[in-house]
């Protein structure tokens, strides 16, 4: 899950959210120009040491790719097939690389602090008249309302069931819909009532 | 305390009439407003943060009227709402408090400091990095409060903050509320709530029928439901 930050105190607990965010895309540029089984191989070890850094163990590096276990299943053997295995592996590893060094990176660093990092970044936005710290609240407030509506969705199934519709896709998509417009709403005056716009 | 008054305040939702003719000078600490479902309670109390202007009359919080300076009413008036989901906005409990802060400008470690009193307050300390979604519904209550507080307000508007909540978490946050030293305006069905406060409006058909001592007012509403 993206957004899931775990308190601590190691290296990279420590480390700015900015650099850390560099090292990232620079990895993955690296990971993107030296296309080969190689590369993944130095790829992971290097993913596995940087958790062993923040003190992870190579469990909680699964957990963080494990999300994309069904994209992983299909694709391999297609890419397999249609490009052979070097190919599968260099694309799968990319993916799965990237996913979990990603996945270190929000683990490691607050969600305010990256937020940080990206509000200065597009700073630039303002020339076209795009208001930087709007973009970052709005990152944000979607990290935040994904699990809200997870159980909002997981609700409305339970209600589903216990009326004993569960193959009416009406009796499933109003009430999403009417539950989510309604947080919507509220969420909107909390805002408000918060000086968002003030 | 402060001053909140309405003047012949009106309300229409388009043709619909949910407020009419409201007038009233709140200078009590303790406010509770009290009305069947749909009686315009909620309109009422938005309008003291300017969340809804009033159609008709006006509303003044200490000379300031919240339609105008809504940005300034809203730096003394803080808004409890009853569904504490929607209140959060911030992934961890520390982030969602610091948000209050962060006009501010502020050092790092100053925030924290206000965080960690803030939570200490509410009686959540040492939650600042635990994820908001695991917060039960009470504490999630708890926090959307500290997140409030920490702003240091003059009036505390709620709007049926327990009505999500336990006996247990219900009781917990009432002893909050009546710790604190801020102007507070309580809306609520639970009667046991208000039935000592000072003031109480009972409103009915967006009208104010009914104006005085907790225990009056409540016995006043009893007699109109019943
Ligand atoms: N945005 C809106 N648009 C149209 N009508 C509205 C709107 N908000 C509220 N109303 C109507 O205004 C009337 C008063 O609503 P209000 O929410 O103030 O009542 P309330 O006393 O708070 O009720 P409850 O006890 O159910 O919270 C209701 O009939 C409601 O349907
Ligand atoms: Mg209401």
């Amino acid at each position: 899950m993206i957004g899931v930050y775990r308190a601590g105190n190691s290296l990279l607990h420590r480390t700015p959210a900015g650099a850390k965010l560099l090292a990232l895309l620079v990895f993955t540029t690296l990971l993107l120009i030296f296309r080969s089984p190689t590369t993944m191989g130095v790829g992971l070890i290097v993913v596995v040491l940087a958790y062993a850094l923040a003190a992870y163990t190579p469990v909680v590096m699964l957990q963080q790719i494990w999300p994309m276990k069904w994209i992983v299943i299909l694709l391999f053997p297609f890419q397999w097939w249609i490009a052979g295995w070097e190919a599968a592996v260099v694309v799968v590893g990319t993916l799965v690389l990237a996913v979990a060094a990603a996945g270190l990176v929000s683990l490691t660093t607050r969600t305010t602090d990256l937020l940080a990092v990206i509000e200065w970044a597009i700073q630039p936005l303002r020339y076209v008249r795009v208001d930087p710290e709007r973009v970052a609240l709005l990152l944000t407030l979607t990290i935040r309302v994904v699990p809200v509506i997870n159980d909002l969705v997981h609700d409305v199934r339970d209600a589903r069931r216990a009326r004993g519709m569960e193959r009416s896709v009406r009796a499933y998509v109003t009430p999403v819909v009417i539950r989510t417009v309604g947080y919507a709403e509220r969420l909107g005056d909390a805002l408000v009532a918060r000086g968002v716009d003030d | 305390m402060s001053t909140i008054r309405f003047e012949e305040v009106g309300h229409q939702f388009g043709e619909r009439v949910v407020l009419s003719d409201v007038s009233a000078d709140l200078r009590e600490s303790r406010v509770g407003i009290i009305g069947s479902n749909g009686s315009g309670k909620s309109t009422l109390a938005r309008m003291i943060n300017g969340l809804v202007h009033p159609t008709s009359g006006r509303v003044i919080v200490d000379d300031l009227e919240p339609a105008r300076h809504g940005a300034e009413v809203r730096r003394k008036v803080s808004f409890l709402f009853s569904d504490p989901d929607a209140q959060i906005v911030m992934p961890t409990v520390g982030e969602d408090i610091a948000f209050s802060l962060r006009r501010l400008s502020l050092e790092k470690t100053a925030v924290a400091a206000r965080v960690e009193s803030a939570l200490e307050l509410v009686g959540l300390p040492g939650y600042a990095d635990h994820p908001a979604h695991h917060l039960s519904s009470g504490q999630k209550q708890l926090l959307a409060m500290a997140s409030i507080l920490v702003t240091e307000p003059s009036i505390l508007v709620c709007d049926e903050p327990t009505t999500l909540l336990d006996m247990r978490n219900t009781r917990r946050l009432a002893e909050l509320l009546s710790g604190l030293s801020q102007q507070i305006i309580l809306v609520t069905h639970d009667l046991d709530l208000i039935v000592g406060y000072e003031r109480v409006l009972v409103i009915a058909d967006g009208r104010l029928v009914a104006d005085g001592h907790g225990a009056e007012s409540v016995a006043y509403y009893r007699k109109l439901m019943s």
